[in-house]
């Protein structure tokens, strides 16, 4: 009897508490203000309130968000047992032209230089019998022609001069040169990364070095700057001159587990923790901080 | 103490859907705990990915953590059980380490270091509490029906992973927090501790315990239970891993990959329709055919998948497979054991298992990315055979 009474107490102790903070916990829907945002303005540094969710200036909400050239794309996430992801293809007034139904869990986003080029990386788990194993799937969408690409994985891959073949290929991480054709991403097969360099019209990629993740690419095409893993197993900012093939560690010294995006043809910037900050892209200077609670960083 | 229910066993078959109260107690708890830990499950990589920013690789590498860490810290927490002789004590533990780390999530923040480290302890919880769970089970029900009360238990506990989800996506649903639904998860897995704290009884037993772990390892030259445990192995290595199972249901019938996630829970519910009626005719019928039956349930599921034929029947014969062998398992070790070593012995066998199966996820990966799926079934289902026909002969 008094072990009866004791759950009872506790069920609605528990219950009482657990509604309470349900309540507590969920957000206020955010005034959906008036969108002044303008993509096509260039040199606007936008980001993604990490509070709400919403592209600050906007009344669009994304979980990861990229735009260039009065483009945009906005990955939102519709969590449940199937894993649902929506790419917005966005126009310079934040209106959307284009949707995509994706598979998976938003990891990635990006835009070309030119507005023209799109690319996504979602990515999917596997069951709860599985652990350890994910992949990645990264489609790419040509806005002139309307192609989509809804996985890149089946794309010729040459390395060490060899065509590869390998049934657990994983792209992640796409960035586009200014031809809006070739483009840099990262390849994971058997347990290693690698850079890739890709051709959209060729259709081939081949292999460049081993432990570069999330590359991008600078303004004039020089430079790629990635994050690469530590033996400690933190990630940290690197940059590549293409021409030497030269690696330099940027400034910052911290874990960094984002895409950079290029502010200015000097630095990049990224998110690092909650908040979004900048670094030279040449290993000189210190880390700067853009913009508080933020991610998704992109200039326009 | 449990002379109620040994006697009620006198007089069978009228009474024989009796449950003892102490496993029906421990269902509860594997119930409740289990929707604690299938919402965690199930919005982990949402809150990791969308909340935290987290890449997939470095998702991948807690994620991997679940694995591994339950193996070592089970025979540990065995022997402790044994030694000490209070397996409630040691579940108990298990329990409230794995409450714990309902809140260490939203504490971690953003570093996923500290995320991997929660989700480890939690699997430690869940190491530590198995055994010394089963040892409860078999020292609470009537040998002669310990099927039925594994089955019970099963059963109970599939049902909490089949409401844990539906809770989870609820609760985001309505506070769009993931700080909430672990709150709540919490409080699940608080009332699950209060549940076992308070109706789960101890059952000890007069017997000398285990001074080192060499006594386990000496249950190993007892021929019945060195069989069993052999078998179990041999079978482990040649049981294809679900995941493999649910790629190629979904490779079969060009289900969408968005699908996957969805046919567990077809296996889920045969499995937790099967488990009493499996596990009770298994106690009627003996354990060894309900065993065997079981995995020739998994050759059919093979020879279906190598077939292409249709993929609606794999789903419940995968279920039938776990209803008439997990628990089923477990009930034929149980009184193999001597007192003493009771859960020491289930965790012997239930690691041998894990490992087997996991050696055999990496040897049918090997041969899927070599020759493609087909060959590996084939190998795979021979195996099964050779391994049944072989189980008389082994000493």
């Amino acid at each position: 009897m008094r072990r009866g009474v004791i759950l009872l107490v506790a069920m609605l102790v528990l219950g009482g508490g657990a509604t309470g903070y349900i309540l507590w916990s969920g957000h206020p829907a955010p005034a959906a203000g008036r969108s002044t945002l303008d993509l096509a303005k260039p040199g606007q540094i936008l980001v993604r309130d990490r509070a709400t969710g919403l592209i600050r200036g906007s009344s669009t909400r994304c979980d990861r968000f990229h735009a260039a050239h009065g483009t945009g794309v906005c990955l939102v996430a519709q969590p449940g047992a199937m894993a649902t992801t929506y790419a917005l293809v966005l126009d310079h007034a934040m209106r959307q032209t284009r949707r995509v139904r994706l598979a998976g869990i938003p990891s990635r986003a990006r835009v070309s230089a030119s507005g023209r080029m799109i690319s996504w990386t979602v990515f999917v788990t596997g069951d709860s019998y599985t652990g350890g194993a994910f992949s990645t799937r990264t489609g790419l969408l040509d806005t002139r022609t309307g192609n989509v690409t809804v996985t890149i994985e089946d794309i010729p891959l040459i390395k060490d001069g060899r065509r590869y073949h390998s049934a657990d290929v994983n792209y992640w991480g796409v960035t586009f040169a200014p031809d809006d054709s070739r483009f840099y991403a990262t390849v994971a097969t058997r347990g290693k990364t690698y850079l890739v360099e890709g051709d959209y019209t060729r259709w081939q990629a081949r292999v460049l070095r081993e432990n570069a993740e999330c590359p991008s690419l600078s303004p004039d095409g020089r430079r790629i700057v990635y994050k690469k893993r530590m033996p400690s197993g933190a990630w940290r900012l690197h940059a590549l001159d293409l021409a030497t093939d030269r690696e330099t560690p940027l400034a910052e010294t911290a874990d960094v587990d984002d895409q950079a995006a290029w502010l200015d043809a000097r630095s990049v910037m990224y998110a690092k923790g909650r908040d979004v900050w900048a670094v030279p892209a040449d290993g000189s200077g210190t880390p700067r901080l853009l913009a508080t609670e933020a991610s998704s960083p992109a200039i326009t | 103490m449990y002379i109620s229910d040994v006697k009620s066993g006198g007089t069978m078959s009228r009474l024989s859907l009796a449950v003892p109260a102490n496993v029906l107690a421990l269902g509860a708890v594997s119930l409740v705990t289990d929707v604690s830990s299938e919402m965690v499950t199930a919005v982990l990589p949402f809150y990791l990915v969308l909340s935290l920013g987290l890449s997939p690789l470095a998702f991948g590498l807690v994620d991997g953590l679940f694995l591994g860490v339950t193996a070592v810290v089970r025979l540990a927490g065995a022997h402790l059980a044994d030694r000490l002789q209070r397996p409630k004590l040691v579940a108990g533990l298990g329990y409230a380490l794995s409450a714990a780390c309902r809140l260490g999530l939203p504490a971690a923040g953003g570093s996923a270091a500290l995320i991997g480290a929660v989700v480890a302890a939690d699997r430690t919880g869940k190491g530590l509490r198995t055994a010394p769970r089963d040892a409860l089970i078999t020292l609470s029900a009537d040998p002669g029906r310990l099927g039925q009360a594994f089955g019970v238990h099963r059963a109970m506990d599939t049902a909490g992973a089949f409401l844990g989800p539906l809770v989870a996506f609820a609760v985001l649903g309505v506070s769009g927090a993931y700080d909430a639904v672990f709150v709540v998860s919490f409080a699940v897995a608080v009332l699950g501790v209060l549940i076992f704290v308070l109706y789960v009884r101890d059952r000890r037993e007069a017997a000398p315990p285990p001074a080192s772990i060499r006594p386990a390892l000496a249950l190993l030259a007892e021929p019945r239970f060195r069989r069993l445990c052999l078998t179990a192995c041999g079978l482990g290595l040649v049981t294809v891993s679900d995941a493999f199972v649910y790629l190629l249901v979904q490779h079969n019938a060009g289900l969408a990959t968005e699908h996957l996630p969805l046919l567990p829970l077809g296996t889920a519910a045969a499995y937790l329709l099967l488990a009493v009626p499996l596990g009770r005719l298994a106690d009627r019928v003996g354990r060894g055919p309900m065993f065997v039956l079981g995995h020739l349930a998994l050759v059919a599921v093979y020879g279906v998948l190598a077939a292409s034929g249709p993929f609606w029947v794999v789903l419940p014969l995968l279920g039938l497979f776990y209803a008439a062998t997990d628990g089923v398992l477990m009930a034929a070790a149980g009184p193999l054991l001597p007192p003493g070593l009771r859960t020491s012995g289930l965790a012997l066998l239930q690691t041998g298992q894990a490992v087997a199966r996991m050696v055999s996820s990496i040897l049918y990966g090997a041969a899927w990315a070599a020759f493609g799926p087909v060959p590996g079934l084939v190998a795979m289902g021979v195996g099964v055979v050779a391994c049944l026909s072989l189980r008389k002969v082994v000493r």
